[in-house]
């Protein structure tokens, strides 16, 4: 990777910090933002409540959204990278708007692109992810620069009836070896709703 | 009660269609009503905020739904979109969730740009309503008279959520507009 102009100094690892978050799932259901988020979360454990998006861009958060107000006994979390998420930084306010009790963000913030080149996003150039949350009535908003910080994140998003809460986890800018979750949506669906006792259409 | 007319006032023809259409969505065991507002979907948000079983949700932008009902299918309910025809421009990209992950996909379009239009801006789009939702494998049905508009939406909503099909209800600005455009 050449050098790339950033004041970031975060020093987690991705990898780490997802396998921190869902080292305790529980009953957890997950959507991950497509491109190294989906491979993290693949890394960590494939699991038939994971939704693994491969693309419609800024989408996660709205069906972590959906996924939530459809399921609210079941804890839901986001993740997904700050790209990902600024592609559909309107839907913090959807779903602060709307307050699911059982809704979780975490975002993965490298401050870059990692998919295309690792461009610098609008994170590396001071536009504040979680304050925008915490703008959008947002029941808890946190940045994380510390591996000990991840896992009581990982446990406060268990909660049905907390309202939605957001992480920004400052991670490293690297590109750990890829590991790929079927990219077949039509799978990835029928198996989440099978999972759930839903049929397949 | 929602409706707070006089007793002896003749019910607005958009609220007519309206209810009927509403009634038509229960009966689809619908969940989720999504919606950017329109003028010619008033009433059906008016409703859907108003009914218990419906969790209705406003979106900053059109394609936020087509997400919102994915998610909404995963966890094991049914939905639909309400939007103008500006919005399905907006769309086009996060539509193709629809076929990459083959869930039930309904929008009901209230149309601008096509009739009687004042506003100019509204054209470009609403002359290609259709043909963009088409573009990504939505099929677009269209009502002209209010007196269809239920019959329709049980028709598409059937196809839609027996028959594997993605589908979009264009409610025509000939229909809507009778009440809504004169000034």
């Amino acid at each position: 990777m050449g050098e790339v102009n950033s004041k970031s100094t975060a020093q987690l690892e991705r990898r780490a910090v997802v396998s921190e978050l869902l080292k305790d799932r529980g009953d957890l259901l997950l959507v991950t933002g497509l491109g190294s988020p989906s491979y993290d979360a693949m890394a960590a454990g494939d699991n038939p409540a994971n939704f693994y998006l491969w693309g419609a861009m800024g989408s996660s958060v709205t069906i972590g959204l959906g996924l939530a107000l459809a399921q609210p006994d079941r804890p839901v979390m986001v993740l997904t990278g700050d790209g990902e998420l600024l592609m559909g930084l309107g839907a913090l306010a959807t779903a602060g708007a709307k307050q699911p009790g059982n809704l979780s963000i975490a975002v993965l913030d490298n401050e870059r692109y990692g998919e295309t080149g690792m461009q610098l996003t609008h994170s590396a150039q001071g536009v504040d992810l979680a304050g925008v949350a915490a703008a959008c009535n947002f029941s808890h908003t946190e940045v994380i620069r510390d591996l000990n910080d991840v896992a009581p994140f990982g446990q406060r998003a268990q909660a049905t009836d907390f309202g939605v809460r957001l992480a920004q986890i400052k991670i490293k800018a690297e590109s750990p070896e890829k590991v790929l979750p079927s990219r077949d949506g039509v799978f990835i669906t029928t198996r989440f709703r099978a999972n759930l006792g839903f049929a397949t259409l | 009660m929602l409706d707070d007319k006089q007793p002896d006032a003749l019910p607005d023809p958009l609220d007519v269609w309206s209810d009927e259409v509403f009634d038509v969505l229960l009966a689809a065991d619908i969940k989720h009503v999504v919606y950017v507002p329109d003028s010619g979907h008033a009433r059906l948000i008016e409703r859907a905020i108003a009914e218990p079983s419906i969790k209705a949700t406003v979106l900053t932008t059109e394609e936020e739904g087509i997400g919102v009902l994915l998610g909404a299918w995963l966890g094991g309910e049914r939905g639909v979109l309400l939007m103008q025809s500006s919005g399905a421009g907006n769309c086009t990209n996060t539509l193709s969730l629809v076929q990459s992950c083959r869930f039930p996909f309904l929008t009901l379009v209230t149309m601008r740009g096509e009739w009687a239009e004042f506003n100019g801006w509204q054209t470009p789009m609403g002359k290609v309503t259709g043909q963009s939702l088409e573009l990504m494998d939505v099929k677009a049905y269209r009502v002209e008279q209010s007196e269809e508009a239920a019959e329709v939406v049980s028709a598409v909503a059937e196809s839609v959520f027996c028959g594997d099909l993605a589908a979009a209800v264009l409610l025509s600005q000939r229909m809507i507009g009778k009440k809504e455009w004169a000034k």
